[in-house]
């Protein structure tokens, strides 16, 4: 009986784990900074390169940092569903415009639509370094005390949206300034 | 035109081409001995964006970027380990190549050596129950024995007995 059973346990436990794998997608890297304060930057922004903008400004408020370039292919994708949120007037999306020419991202907008209510040029790519980007577009979310709560690697889904980044984003709003909000406790984040 | 104008043309003309045709020169430490640290460094990295490959070997963009970036590390005085950690601390422990030993990637680096364990533990066992069972093929009780011998002297004599008889016919066969 035991010769039977060994190679059909053997066989089950390799199909949960090649099962498991299965579901799991190897590109995506899961971020060091979630739950860490988002990185400081100082950058201009690509319709005024002369004045500059800090993240610090943005303390005590919700937001989401979107990196996004006019060369960016995938950008595209999610392009309508970003304008689409700026008009509900939900949550600032600030762009953080990733190795681009500033010209070329300004004619993208000016075709596409503009859902960012700035965005900054990172020309040299060094606070996507900071913020461990490694594939354009990725969305962060960031709470009232800058602490980096949720990132979306890839073109954020209709789906991604309703069950994770909007309910994370109403849950961080509606919290005092102190309090710590996980991602966890958002059921579609996990 | 007069011929010596036309050569003056070519000539700029010349210095142009090679102009063309020189490369745009990669940035590299003024130091060979600092740009072969970097190297080192940068083979312990990986390219998140193509995965199997280091950001030493890799030309994706990403790569180069963070090429420089240790460079510039490598250039301001920082050791390995403060470089390498630079980069955990944006990328995770992914970026490098040789993973560390922490509770979460124990399994990681025990998983080869346990299922050797496995594998030489059922070996042994194998191994064990086999001899057994040869053993067991050999001690034969005394009665047992008995019957062997009985059994194979009963053979022994039915064959000379049957070799005998051949062996008569055939000299029967031969006198006449």
């Amino acid at each position: 009986m035991l010769r039977y059973i060994v190679p059909l346990l053997v066989f089950l436990v390799v199909a949960v784990f090649l099962g498991v794998g299965l579901d799991l997608n190897p590109r995506e890297v899961p971020s060091p900074l979630i739950d860490k304060p988002a990185p400081v930057f100082n950058l201009p922004k690509l319709h005024a390169l002369e004045t500059s903008f800090s993240s610090k400004e943005m303390l005590g408020k919700v937001w989401l940092l979107n990196v996004w370039a006019s060369w960016c292919v995938a950008c595209r994708s999610e392009h309508p569903l970003l304008v689409q949120l700026s008009r509900a007037n939900f949550v600032p999306i600030y762009g953080l415009n990733y190795k681009d020419e500033p010209n070329e991202a300004k004619s993208w907008l000016q075709q596409l639509g503009d859902p960012y209510v700035a965005s900054l040029s990172d020309y040299e790519g060094k606070v996507g370094i900071d913020y461990g980007v490694y594939g354009v577009p990725e969305t962060f979310v960031i709470d009232k005390q800058g602490v980096i709560r949720h990132k979306v690697i890839g073109p954020v889904t209709p789906a991604a949206l309703d069950n994770c980044v909007l309910p994370l984003v109403e849950k961080l709003q509606q919290a005092s300034a102190q309090a710590v909000v996980k991602r966890t406790e958002v059921e579609g984040c996990a | 035109m007069s011929s010596m104008k036309m050569l003056v043309i070519l000539l700029c003309l010349l210095a142009f081409t090679s102009l063309a045709a020189a490369k745009e020169a990669t940035p590299m430490a003024t130091d060979p001995e600092m740009e072969k640290t970097v190297n080192a460094i940068a083979a312990e990295l990986r390219c998140l964006v193509c995965q199997n490959q280091t950001i030493a070997d890799s030309h994706a963009p990403l790569a180069v970027d963070l090429k420089n970036q240790v460079r510039n590390m490598v250039e301001s005085g920082q050791s390995q380990d403060e470089i390498v950690d630079y980069m955990v601390q944006r990328y995770g422990d992914f970026v490098r190549y040789r993973p560390p030993m922490k509770a979460s990637t124990m399994l990681l680096w025990a998983g080869p050596f346990l299922l050797l364990l496995i594998g030489v533990v059922v070996l042994v066992v194998n191994l064990r129950k086999r001899a057994a069972m040869m053993k067991n093929d050999e001690d034969l009780s005394l009665e047992e024995n008995e019957r062997l011998q009985n059994l194979l002297a009963a053979e022994f004599s039915q064959q000379n007995a049957a070799q005998r008889d051949s062996s008569q016919q055939k000299a029967g066969v031969e006198k006449s």
